[in-house]
């Protein structure tokens, strides 16, 4: 047959899947892939001059070296935590809420209204009523998302991303109208919060950690052991299933996310009224998009979020620490972030496939 | 066969996915000017062979031969290269683009104007005798028609070697008969071709050579004059089979559900069913006919309450239980269960493990918030001895499982509810044979208990043999509802088509 | 009539960067990918082109570097999502912690390292990157205002945003490259390389990405580096895909406009006088949010969205 060519050369490998591999197997391709992310961070900081090692322990040592320290770090795993188990609830059913910052947001702005009006009130009064108004502000926003998803299918990812930003520009709107400090020689800022309208401390720390250790057993028991946990898992995983079992999709999509945004919600009122002590642009920070990751990277266990939280605290806090020691930018943070998921990202490939190489080509005579 | 002649030879293909062996040192040859069925059971390694010779796959071990010469096809275009065309199950066509868009996709040269293709496609149409509007959009083809697109794209590629994957399973008899005359065509143009299929009848219609894969190996080839259907079957599964169904005679049959003037639409906002009309009794099996697409999925869903019908009623007692709940329904007094076609994307939940599958129906029982996850444990436990279901174990998740250890799965819940009515959308799609007889089996025993069965089939022969009534189905209308008993394969064939007999039109004129 | 000029002209500046951002993310989606690290590949590309222009003194090495360094971003996410095949919205998000991240680390990095403790673009790479002047042309009234005395960067991204639509609708590649993100199993099977165009085209967007960050970190702040210069507006570009409908051209279209609604913050007319600034930086996401609603009310007849979108492609899949 001439018009057949011989085909090209096999590639130099393909991909396969891989038969599941065991927890144990998949801990130790993370644990490689942290430890390789460290590896690669600890190379940057060797050409950009610096001794990684002396880095590296100044992050530990910054976490950690005093009980202001520490409660530091705290401060910073507080709202990343929540703000994870509040989009966990959301990816659990499938439902990409990319919004986690925009409903962190509007929770604090929420309660900021009560914290700015009402200061006076009598405190315990006044605290409940802005952990309800957070609630409501972070779950009405992100209700929106899911009323348009479950009416005309609504793209979810790109409309809870709009919706960030509409909420930060609320933000700048009330600190340079409404909510103006008029004793901020003309900055637009808002002012910062009666001490009546702080959260308290236990101690020594906002009791917000006590909300977050709640709420980490509270989504762990929703999710595993609840009949709404349930509900949320068979619409995740299909939607066609979950009509059949009879169950109201478009309810536990409304109530789901309206639980989901609430959570954030709670994040922005520990933000503001426990370490803040006031409403600024900054009061989210990309705390909302790093939960996605938490929350991603946890395969949606709270237990890990929790542990994980703390870990991306610790790094917050750490490189502020680097910053003023070495003079290098806190956002070395982020970028350390940034290398170990990229390393976690590829790992989970080699979790699911593999790749095999050429094997050789095998001398077999046509007859 | 001479060297020359030989089209595709493979020698000892292996394939794995996983711990799965899908295909075991496979040999397969065709020539040119001949066409090959390959026949074998589903998960017998059939599409995955055909996967390899097109690129899609890439065989673990083995050596294909493309004219005699060795080959290695690491993708489609190397297939393409070597003039196999691969016509797919599952079309591979991109729905927003037009036909003519669908055919000259990956082609080597520039774009040519919107004049040039389109007269090139019908050109090509006019050679082999197809029609296509080529500007027709890919969404709003029928079926055959996107067959047709199929078909120009490997015949645009200048293919001499073709390969259709089970390609009747969405046509009209009609529609098959044209086809085949476009393969004989295509055969005495000097392709190679091999058409994938587990209908005996077609394969010995259309075929020169018959290669037999049993469970991923090879079990032979055979000249297709020198075979019958039984020596095929015997082939396919192993075994001698007897292919006889029983059918216990219907205990105490009522009408307990009478559906009337039944309408509903699509998605799309077609109709799905018009004016149907028919009664479902107790301790029968009704079969429900009809080429794919005609209605079904739109009449079970319908009377299982999970989509909203556009008018007419389904009657209990003279009270109408559309519109009503599950939980309303069983207090009427009649508990239904449904098996759906798709049962990982809707009768399971493919990522939980049985124990959780066994939940979602009675996840709400109980009271409180949480669930109690006890019962549909021991369920599980139970249902795995007395089905004999193949799993790690409970908790491992259903996808993870065999087609018919699935199956086992969903029907077994069902019929745990205790069903007054028990319907079933392709319960044998893709299950063995051996699979498939123990369905029928438990089908059987429902019925003897008195429970009313539908029976939503696409093996004629199997309806005929199974089910005491058929109901055809032809676009969304009842075109016939006969006794299995006393009618023939032939009438449903053409009341599938909308040809209804004469004496079909007066009986149902008579029962309006 | 002045003021109008100066509105349309700082419109046309202010939308540039978007639309580089928005055609490089056009490039990403058409072939399934939603890239949500446009915003991080900006800032690598403000630092590189920045950093490039500031030691080699060349404007077209600021161009160059940035280019490249987008690319090189791309890469990273091109191997996790295409050949790893790790979801999509978590690799886009990082992308953008870990660019803005080294953006500005490194932006920080060479202050401290300089002896003036700023760094300030040489005036060589400025003169350059300013408006072109173009004898007679630029300076006929109006018309030359309009058209004639803009920065590179603006002539680049038309010409940039006018071969990738003809590059995508009017070229066999074009053809192929859609059916990848609308079904790649198709194109698969009709022997497309999906791997390899996916790459290239994500490449390419990152590239085109990095030269709008470049914009974004040499002109914003009048060529001296401040950190967070891209500061949004590679989301803003994501969500300008959607306005233009997936479409290049209408890219350029979009981006004015939203280039419009950035700057008119500063051109108020009589009637917007009292609205407060907020408004009019809401209005792009507000409008991006409208046009998301709409375009899913009227469903599949109005705007198409590449159906394969967000979803990685394994050929093995069974």
């Amino acid at each position: 047959m001439n018009e057949t060519k011989k085909a090209s050369r096999e590639p130099l490998f393909h991909v396969v899947k891989h038969a599941e591999r065991s927890a144990k197997q998949m801990i130790l391709f993370r644990l490689a892939a942290v430890l390789f992310s460290i590896l690669a961070g600890g190379v940057f900081i060797l050409l950009i001059g610096y001794n990684p090692i002396a880095v590296y322990g100044t992050i530990l040592e910054g976490a950690f070296r005093s009980k202001m320290a520490f409660q530091a770090t705290l401060k910073f795993t507080i709202p990343l935590c929540i703000c994870a188990l509040g989009v966990t609830l959301a990816f659990k059913m499938k439902f990409w809420n990319i919004g986690g910052e925009g409903q962190l947001i509007m929770g604090a702005v929420f309660a900021t209204f009560f914290a700015l009006k009402f200061p006076h009130w009598n405190h315990w009064v006044l605290i409940a009523c802005m952990m309800v108004a957070g609630i409501i502000g972070g779950g009405l926003w992100g209700l929106i998302a899911a009323l348009f998803k479950i009416r005309w299918g609504t793209n979810e990812t790109l409309l809870t991303l709009m919706l960030n930003y509409i909420a930060l520009h609320l933000v700048s709107y009330l600190q340079a109208g409404p909510w103006r400090d008029p004793a901020a020689n003309g900055f637009s800022k808002i002012a910062r919060f009666d001490k009546n309208a702080a959260l308290d401390k236990v101690l020594g720390i906002h009791f917000g950690w006590i909300i977050m250790l709640v709420l980490v057993a509270v989504i762990w028991v929703y999710l595993r052991r609840s009949k709404q946990g349930y509900e949320i898992s068979v619409v995740g995983e299909s939607q066609d299933t979950a009509r059949y079992a009879g169950i109201n999709v478009k309810k536990v999509i409304l109530r789901t996310m309206f639980l989901s945004g609430a959570i954030a919600g709670l994040a922005g009122v520990c933000q503001a009224a426990g370490s803040d002590m006031t409403l600024s642009m900054g009061v989210a920070g990309g705390v909302g998009f790093t939960a996605i990751i938490v929350a991603w990277l946890c395969h949606l266990n709270p237990g890990m979020i929790l542990v994980v939280s703390f870990l991306f605290g610790i790094l917050q806090k750490g490189s502020s620490v680097v910053q003023s020691t070495y003079g290098l930018s806190a956002d070395s943070a982020a970028v350390l972030q940034g290398v170990i998921l990229f390393f976690i990202l590829g790992s989970e490939f080699f979790v699911r496939y593999a790749f095999v190489g050429r094997r050789k080509a095998k001398k077999e005579g046509a007859n | 066969m001479s060297q020359q002649n030989s089209a595709i030879r493979c020698s000892s293909i292996t394939k794995t996915f996983g711990s799965v062996v899908a295909n075991d040192s496979i040999e397969l040859e065709v020539s040119y000017g001949e066409i090959l069925a390959l026949l074998g059971e589903n998960g017998s390694g059939k599409t995955t062979l055909m996967n390899m010779i097109s690129g899609i796959y890439h065989p673990d071990e083995g050596q294909i031969y493309v004219g005699g010469e060795p080959v290695s096809i690491t993708s489609p275009m190397d297939a393409q290269n070597l003039g196999i065309g691969m016509i797919h199950q599952h079309f591979k066509l991109v729905e927003v683009f037009s036909a003519m868009e669908n055919i000259v996709l990956g082609t080597p040269g520039r774009l040519k104007s919107r004049r040039a293709m389109k007269q090139e496609v019908l050109d090509l149409c006019k050679n082999y005798g197809l029609e296509i509007d080529p500007e027709k959009r890919v969404y709003e083809m029928s079926v055959s028609e996107k067959q047709t697109v199929e078909i120009l794209k490997v015949l645009y590629r200048g293919a001499k070697i073709l390969i259709l994957d089970e390609p009747t399973a969405v046509l009209t008899p009609q529609e098959t008969d044209k086809l085949f005359n476009i393969l004989r065509q295509m055969k005495q143009q000097g392709c190679a071709i091999i058409i994938i299929t587990h209908k005996l009848g077609e394969v010995l219609d259309i075929s020169d050579r018959v290669t037999i894969l049993r469970k991923g190996k090879s079990v032979g080839s055979v000249e297709t004059a020198q075979v019958d259907a039984a020596k095929l079957t015997e082939l396919m599964v192993g075994h001698k089979v007897s292919l006889a169904i029983e059918r216990p005679e219907p205990v105490d049959a009522h009408t307990i559900l009478k559906v009337v003037d039944l309408t509903v639409a699509k998605p799309d906002g077609s109709k799905g069913l018009e004016d149907v009309n028919f009664r479902i009794r107790s301790g029968q099996i009704l079969g429900v006919a009809g080429v794919a697409g005609s209605g079904q999925k739109e009449l079970c869903e319908a009377i299982a309450g999970l989509i909203p019908a556009q008018k007419g009623a389904v009657l209990y007692k003279k009270e109408n239980i559309l519109g009503k709940t599950p939980d309303e329904i069983i207090d009427l007094g009649i508990s239904m269960s449904f098996v759906p076609e798709d049962r990982l994307g809707m009768g399971l939940v493919a990522g939980m493990g049985m124990t959780d599958n066994m939940l979602l129906k009675s996840y709400r029982s109980g009271k409180g918030p949480l669930v109690d996850r006890a019962p549909a444990r021991d369920l599980a436990k139970r249902l795995m001895k007395e089905l004999s279901i193949v799993t790690p174990g409970i908790e491992t998740p259903v996808r993870l499982m065999s087609g018919g250890n699935v199956q086992k799965v969903l029907l077994g819940r069902e019929i745990e509810s205790n069903p007054n009515l028990l319907i079933t959308a392709y319960p044998v799609r893709g299950l063995d044979i051996n699979s498939s007889y123990l369905i029928y089996d438990l089908l059987n025993k429902q019925k003897q208990k008195g429970v009313a069965v539908v029976f939503i089939g696409e093996d004629l022969d199997v309806l005929l043999e199974l089910c005491d009534r058929i109901l055809v189905l032809c676009h969304g209308r009842v075109t016939g509802i006969v006794d299995a008993k006393t009618t023939t394969k032939e009438e449903i064939g053409l009341m599938m088509t909308g040809e209804m007999s004469a004496e079909e039109k007066e009986k149902e004129a008579a029962e309006a | 009539m002045d003021m109008f000029i100066k509105f349309l002209v700082a419109a046309i500046g202010a939308g540039t960067p978007l639309l580089f951002g928005t055609v490089g993310e056009i490039l990403n989606e058409k072939v399934g990918h939603l890239n949500l690290g446009v915003e991080g590949m900006m800032a690598i590309g403000a630092c590189a082109g920045f950093m490039g222009g500031y030691f080699s003194d060349s404007f077209l090495v600021a161009l160059l570097a940035a280019f490249f360094a987008g690319m090189l971003a791309a890469l990273i996410y091109a191997v996790l999502t295409v050949t790893f095949m790790a979801d999509q919205n978590v690799a886009g998000l990082t992308m953008t912690i870990f660019g803005v991240g080294i953006s500005n680390f490194i932006g920080v990095l060479m202050i401290t390292r300089s002896e003036t403790g700023t760094l300030k673009l040489p005036e060589n790479v400025t003169a350059q990157m300013r408006g072109v002047h173009i004898p007679l042309l630029s300076d006929l009234s109006v018309v030359g205002e309009l058209l004639f005395q803009y920065t590179p960067f603006v002539y680049l991204g038309i010409a940039v945003a006018a071969v990738c639509g003809f590059y995508l609708y009017k070229t066999k590649t074009g053809l192929n490259v859609q059916a990848i993100g609308e079904n790649p199993g198709a194109a698969d099977a009709a022997s497309i390389p999906v791997t390899r165009w996916k790459y290239f085209n994500i490449l390419l967007g990152g590239g085109i990405c990095g030269i709008g960050g470049a914009y974004c970190g040499m002109i914003i702040n009048g060529g001296v580096w401040i950190s967070n210069s891209v500061n949004g507006l590679g989301w803003i570009a994501v969500a300008l895909v959607i306005f233009a409908a997936w479409k290049p051209h209408m890219a350029i279209l979009g981006s004015f406009v939203f280039g419009a609604l950035r700057v008119l913050k500063f051109y108020k007319v009589g009637f917007m006088a009292g609205w407060p600034d907020a408004f009019f930086d809401v209005l792009p996401f507000l409008i991006t949010a409208l046009v998301l609603i709409v375009t899913s009310m009227r469903g599949s007849k109005g705007v198409h969205i590449p159906a394969s979108l967000g979803v990685n492609y394994f050929r093995e899949e069974r």
